[in-house]
This record gives structure tokens, sequence and C-alpha cells, in this order.
């Protein structure tokens, strides 16, 4: 294998990754008659992939995923979300609110998808565009680095090619983007800059699907649920349906799953044995898959920047992730930004600066106002006082007190509530901090509530069980984490915040032992990467080296 | 670069698919026909010099029409653009030697009426006859060089050569480098492994991937059958008269005895040392265990 400049190989674009992001920027830069390369660590698009999840159309946007792609949304989606409604749950009351007029604002369409089936839709169109100029898709293929010469970023290496050079590189590889962290772009410092979602999906009769829920062809539902299901720890619920399945998850601030020890797993059992859940679920519960995902919290960490040379971000690789308070979007800002890169690469082919292209995709993002849904200027402000430690303390305390009861409690105040949960304005606004997940939630139920008298005989599958079920292709002898402090001190949150580990669990990745060293006794972590589903926690929560796993290699999602 | 691998269909041998009757005879009748597994090294060697250097890869086999199927399976799964079956009564019962006059008489007629031939892909020996002689043998027939026991291979084009690695005397630990001019004969080994480290060889070879399934879908349409009047073979000197081999019978293979002895023991705290009383015996080596534990 040779690495000389004069028998690499070259393409105008490589584009890493094949996810929504990934396949806009790729099928955008193949209309302009660009030379375009799309590289895909799954062994087919979508194996790698997990989202709640819900993709937008939003009337606003410079692009929507069907206007890229004919007959997205007959092919590669689930359902359209018809009804949407957010749950305040305290104990066993619940106050349900209809968020319609939230869920429609700016929004052309909306649909629940799964994302094997998606993103290996998609990955057939992008191939058929990419492959009439030039290049095309490469599954199986992970891009384990970016090439640079002089200290300039001209290329990516891989795993299974020899170095590849171009005048484009589109970094669309995820949450837990290897090129953005060479590049210094991103990090995985600061776990207050990520939230952590996991998810069942739920085999379910179409049929049944449409009598529980109360939906008639083309509808779907969206349902949210916040309050205290999960104690003090921050974050919410949601259960979607699918053509033939529900998608039903959690997703946690992070630094509150560290903060509370909490288990992931156990915060999604708790929603799906909470008696609200039973008119939907039934007795019988079937899960076909456990997954999990890191989420960036885009108003704090999407990139201002996010280009270097001849490097573009787009995604989650760059931040992109949207989660103000209800309103949870990550897909359509990819796709916007991907677009974007392109058409930025389109327009700057040939100019001698390397950086161009990505000057011009950062100012194509700030222009079409994609930044300020991203980081939104008001959250900014609010955030400043919103956030402090003082502030938090002393709205709860009122919130808590008589007073705050009655304030939210009084029949004025739920007319105002559902339509304060309605305005984007406010809900943009909302502060990351318990009273806005915990303690307003639960108090609308308490105090508006109505008490769930059914019962659940639901019994989700063990941790267990449900690494079980997942499809693994283990690159034996080669594992993709390195743990590199063992004391318990810097990797022990990983026990619990990693998905698939728990305490006095020995078959998930992280758990903790007791070991005499000198006659003292030590809690030490190890790790055992077999099970891992690549979401990324422990790069965050715990002293690792991270990387994926080569191509092809590690979990395959089946739903994802 | 005009390649054509050598392939045959075999019992399928596969747990499954596999009959055999009361005496242990494998029942041909009732075991389906499948590509020997060792050609499927063969067919990765040609394909891999079609991705990178561009070209037609035919497969060729002799057997009865039923091997039709065997040649479409090749081709669905290693891309052939079509395939050559020499098929005749007069074939039939052939040994190693009569099989190598006549694909010897495939290639020389190939040569003649289709196109000069650059390489000829053969397997490591068949999972139903195990000699490892056919290959060598049809090659001796063609005078050309023969490298056999290859694990990989670069082919120069311009140059007409080809650079192969391979296993010494079939062993792993050995490996040499050899240079061969072309036309040549290349036998694989099962260690073969191709590999494609430029993106445009992968991009190539998913085209190549897409094109061959409708291919395989009408594998008729590209299939041409050869008989002893065609390849000009006289039937003295083919199947069962042309055969110097002579099978008297076929014994099964008796199996070896096995008994197994297995003592359950609660995995409780104060049972280990009774593990530890049982385990002894072996532990010492020898006999100890008089024949229990296999």
């Amino acid at each position: 294998m040779s690495t000389d400049t004069a028998d690499r190989e070259h393409y105008e674009a490589v584009v890493v990754g094949c996810g929504p992001g990934g396949a806009a920027a790729a099928a955008r830069l193949a209309e302009h008659g660009v030379e375009t390369l799309v590289l895909e660590r799954g062994t087919e698009a979508g194996s790698k992939n997990v989202s709640g999840g819900l993709i937008y159309a939003e009337d606003s946007a410079p692009y929507t995923i069907d206007d890229l792609f004919d007959g997205f949304r007959e092919e590669a989606a689930e359902r359209p979300v018809t009804d949407y409604r957010i749950h305040n749950v305290a104990g066993n009351s619940v106050k349900t609110y209809d968020l319609r007029d939230l869920h429609e604002h700016d929004t052309d369409w909306c649909e629940a998808v799964l994302r094997r089936r998606m993103d290996s839709w998609l990955e057939q169109r992008v191939h058929e565009k990419t492959s009439e100029t030039g290049g095309g898709v490469l599954t199986n293929v992970r891009v384990n680095g970016l090439l640079r010469e002089d200290g300039e970023i001209v290329g990516v290496t891989c795993d299974e090619l020899d170095p590849i050079g171009a005048d484009l590189i589109v970094a669309a590889d995820g949450v837990n983007s290897e090129l953005a962290r060479d590049a210094g772009l991103m990090d995985w410092e600061e776990p207050e800059e990520w939230f952590q979602g996991v998810k069942a999906v739920v085999d379910m009769d179409p049929a049944v699907i449409d009598d529980r829920f109360d939906l008639g062809e083309d509808e779907g539902a969206a349902h949210l649920f916040s309050g205290d299901l999960f104690e003090d720890v921050r974050g919410g619920g949601f259960l979607y349906t699918n053509e033939d399945s529900l998608s039903i998850g959690t997703v946690f601030h992070l630094d509150s799953l560290v903060e509370q020890q909490a288990e992931p797993h156990q915060l999604l059992d708790a929603l799906l044995t909470h008696p609200m859940m039973a008119r939907w679920l039934g007795d019988e519960y079937a899960e076909r898959e456990y997954a999990a995902k890191l989420v960036p919290d885009s108003k704090k960490v999407a990139h201002p920047e996010p280009y270097q040379d001849r490097l573009v971000l787009v995604g989650d690789a760059a931040g992109q992730m949207q989660a103000q308070g209800p309103i949870i979007k990550g897909m359509n800002h990819a796709v916007t930004a991907g677009a974007l890169a392109a058409d930025a690469f389109a327009v700057t082919r040939g100019n001698a600066d390397p950086e161009a292209a990505g000057r011009r995709y950062a100012k194509l993002l700030e222009d079409s106002g994609t930044m300020d849904k991203l980081r939104p200027r008001r959250y900014e402000l609010a955030r400043a006082v919103g956030e402090r430690e003082t502030v938090t303390n002393a709205v709860e305390r009122v919130l808590d007190s008589p007073v705050g009861r009655v304030a939210l409690g009084n029949p004025i105040s739920n007319r105002l509530l559902e339509r304060a949960y309605n305005s984007p304005f406010l809900v943009s606004m909302l502060p990351d901090t318990r009273t806005g997940y915990v303690t307003v939630p639960s108090i609308i139920g308490e105090q508006h509530g109505r008490t769930i008298q059914w019962e659940t005989d639901i019994e989700p599958p063990t941790l267990e069980e449900r690494i079980g079920e997942l499809t693994y292709d283990t690159d034996v002898g080669n594992p993709h984490i390195e743990l590199e402090d063992e004391s318990f001190d810097a990797s022990g949150a990983a026990v619990y915040a990693c998905p698939v580990s728990a305490e006095d669990f020995g078959g998930g990745c992280y758990r903790s032992e007791e070991v005499t060293h000198n006659g003292s006794e030590e809690t030490v972590v190890s790790l055992d990467t077999q099970p891992c589903v690549e979401c990324g926690t422990c790069a965050i929560v715990a002293d690792t080296t991270w990387e994926h796993p080569r191509g092809g290699k590690g979990v395959e999602y089946r739903e994802g | 670069m005009r390649s054509i691998v050598l392939t045959k269909g075999v019992p399928d041998f596969s747990e499954g698919a596999v009959s055999f009757d009361e005496d242990g005879h494998l029942e041909r009748g009732k075991t389906p026909t499948v590509m020997n597994p060792n050609d499927e090294f063969a067919v990765q060697a040609a394909l891999q010099t079609k991705v990178r250097h561009g070209g037609h890869v035919s497969g060729m086999s002799m057997g009865p029409p039923g091997y039709a199927e065997v040649l479409e399976e090749a081709m669905e799964s290693v891309y052939l653009d079509d395939s050559y079956l020499l098929s005749d009564r007069e074939l039939a019962a052939s040994d190693t030697w009569a099989t190598a006059i006549t694909l010897n008489a495939g290639l020389e007629t190939y040569q003649e009426q289709v196109a000069e031939i650059d390489l000829v892909f053969a397997g490591f020996k068949t999972a139903d006859g195990e000699t490892g002689q056919t290959g060598p043998q049809t090659c001796w027939g063609m005078d050309w060089p023969i490298v056999t026991h290859v694990i990989a291979l670069d082919v120069d084009s311009e140059e007409r050569r080809l650079r192969a690695k391979r296993l010494v005397e079939g062993d792993v630990d050995e490996i040499e480098t050899v240079e061969a001019p072309l036309p040549c004969f290349v036998v694989t080994d099962p260690e073969f492994e191709p590999t494609y480290r430029k993106a445009s060889h992968r991009l190539t070879h998913k085209q190549l991937r897409a094109e061959t399934q409708e291919r395989a879908a009408n594998h008729e349409e590209h299939l041409t059958t050869w008989d002893h009047v065609d390849l000009n073979l006289d039937p003295d000197y083919i199947g069962l008269d042309g055969s110097p081999t002579i099978v008297s019978s076929v014994d099964p293979i008796p199996k070896a005895p096995s008994e197994r002895e297995a003592t359950m023991i609660d995995p409780g705290e104060d049972d280990m040392g009774e593990v530890l009383e049982e385990m002894h015996p072996f532990a010492a080596g020898g006999d100890a265990g008089t024949g229990a534990g296999d």
C-alpha cells in the first residue's frame, strides 16, 4: 500500500457518514456536478444510527429532506405526526396538554422514522446520484482521521483504504465525530453539554396502533412525558408511533444522570411500566430493539464556525441538535447544514483559499436563520440568570410553597400553561434546570392531573436480555475503547451512565470490582467493549481513549 | 485482461444438506450440488484482477448439464461475465487425468474460438476428490508457468507479469513472493484474501455486483456448452475409458469411539475442594481418567 502523493486517490468531495446530513450534502454536491465519494462505516447506512425519532420539514428551512429526495415520506418514513401531546406526571396523577400548536409552528410536515429503514433508503438514492458524477457510496469503511500536508487538512485516512485526498471533506460522522475531534473543533469534556437518550422499539400490529391511539389512515401520534417519573433526573420521555411498532424512549441531561447515579435503562423502564402506558401497551410487550445515543445540546455546543481548512462539520458532528423543552429537532438541521455546505463548496469551487467553502458555509448557516434556531440568543440571555443555582433554588422554593402551587394550580393558569408550552418564544428560553423538567410538570400533574387507575403488568426485558437481542460483529482482539484510568474516581460514572452497564451486572461494558492492593481494599473499574452500542457516553464521563470500531464491526442496529 | 476460472460442482457436504444412506454411503441424488468451496478463492482472485485491471472473466466447468447451476452460482457470487460447460455422456466417470485432458481441451478451444487467455485460476483441491491434482495436470498440458498456494496476487498488466505471495508447502508460517510472466496458471490457497485498498476499486466492485445480478438472472443466455466433438477429443482418451484410476470400493471411515462422563457439582464455595478432587486424576496426566473425558 502506497501513501505517495502521486499515486494517491483524489475526489473533489469526500463525505464521511451517510446519515441525513451526509446524504443531503452528497446529493446536493452531485446536483452541482461534484465528484463525490461517500464513506460509511456501517455495513449499511442506518446500521449505526439511532434517533428518537421525528424528522421535521420546517417552512422556514432552506432545504428539507423531501426537497432533496423524492418520495422520502412515502418510502422511508413511518407515520406523519398528527397528534402531539405532553403529559405532566406526579406519581399516578397525569395532566395532559395538547401541543399541536407548538408542533405545527413552522412545520410543513413531521414524520416518525426508524433509522435503519430511512438511512438505508437514503444510501441507495445517494449512490445513484453520486455515481453519475464519478463517485458513489462505500459502506464498511471507517474514516479514522484527517490527512494533513504541511499542517493543512487535505483529505482523510481510513482503516480499510489508502489515504484519499479531497478539495472538500464533509464530516457528517455523527455525535462522536472523530474528524471534528481530530480538527480540535469539538471535544468530549463536559457532561452538561450533552444529553443521553435510550429507546425501545416495541412491536405492535398496525391495526392495534390505530385502535389504541385513535388514529386513522396516514395519522400518527407523538407523546412527551415529564415530571417526577424519573425522580430528580432532568429529562423526559417520548413515545412515537411507527407503521408497525412504537418508539419509546427517555432523554436525560448527561450531567444529571451522572449526578444522580441513575441507570438509563431503569429510567426507560420507569416510563414503560408507568400505569398511564397501560392503555397503549396492553398486556403483551415485545421489544424489538434497545438502543442508545448521545445527543449534543446545540444551545451549548453548536459550533458557530464549523470548519477548518477544507473540512466542514455537518449535523451532530457540529453539535447541530436542537433540544429546547418539548422541541427536539436534529435531523432536519443536519439536512439543511449538509445542503448548505454543498452549496458553499459549489460557489467557491476553484478558489485557492482552502477555507473559502467553510467560511461561506458558516455564513449560510447564519443567514438562513439555522444558527439562531440552534443557539437562540434569547436562551443565551435567559440562561445567564436562569441557570444560576441560587436563582433556581429561589424559584424552586416559591413554586413549592403554597403560593407557587396556587399560582400554577388555579384554573386560569391551566389555560395559560397550555399556551405557554405552545409558545416557541417561551420554550426557547426554558432554562435547563430541574424547575422546567421536574418541578413545574409535577406540580401541574399534581394540581391539574387526573389520577390514573389502570394497572400495568408489563415486564420490560432485563439489560442482559436487551444486550442479548442486539446484533454484534465483534472485532475480537481489537477493542475500540481503552480505559486510561481504572480508578473509580476517574471512570466509575460509566458504570451507571453507560446504557449497557449497571451496578452489580457483570455482562455490561463497565463494572466495578473490589481489589486488594498491598493489603488495602480499592474499587476499580474494568471494561469489556463487546456489548458496546457506540453511544460515546463513556468518552465523556470516564477517562478513555475512544474510537469507533473498524468498518462493519461492532453493533448493528436493525431498527435504529 | 482475460481470465478463466475453473470450477467444479461437488456434493454440498454442509450439515443439513448432505444425505447418507444406512451404510454410510453418500446419496448423490438427495444431496444438492454446489460450487466446490475452495473454488471460491479462485473466483475471488479472478474478480480482484478484473476489478483492478478491467477485462473479462469466464467460468469453465466439466460436468453434467445440472452443473449449469453451479456456474450460475459462480456468476452470481463472483461476477462472471459468461460461462462454459464441458458436458457430454462420454465424459462421465473421469478421473483427475481424464478431467485434466478435457479441461485442457476446453482452454485450447476457448483460445481458438473466443480469445487469448492471460490467466487461469483454479482452487486448491475439490471437496469430493481431495486430490489437488487436476489444476496442475491441466496446466501441464498448457505448458504455462504455474503458481500454487497463492494467498495474495498483484498483476502488472502493462509488463504482463504477476507477482504472488504463496505458502511454501502449504505451511502458513513460510511465505515466499514469486514472479511469473503471463499467461500463467494460478492455484489459490484457502488463505487467499482479496484486497481492495482503493475507493475506486470498491466502487467498481459494487458496480460489477449490480451488473452481475441482472446477468445471473438470465445466466443461460451467457452459457456455452461444448461436447467432445466441439472439444475435438477422442472418446478413448476421456471419461471412464481415459481414466487410469480404478476405484475398487469405498469404505466408510469408522467413527472414533468417544465416551464422556459428567459430574454435576453445585458451585457453592465449599464444593471447590470437591471439584479439585474430581479433576486431580486428569491433572496428573497419563491415563488416570480411564477413558473418561475423551
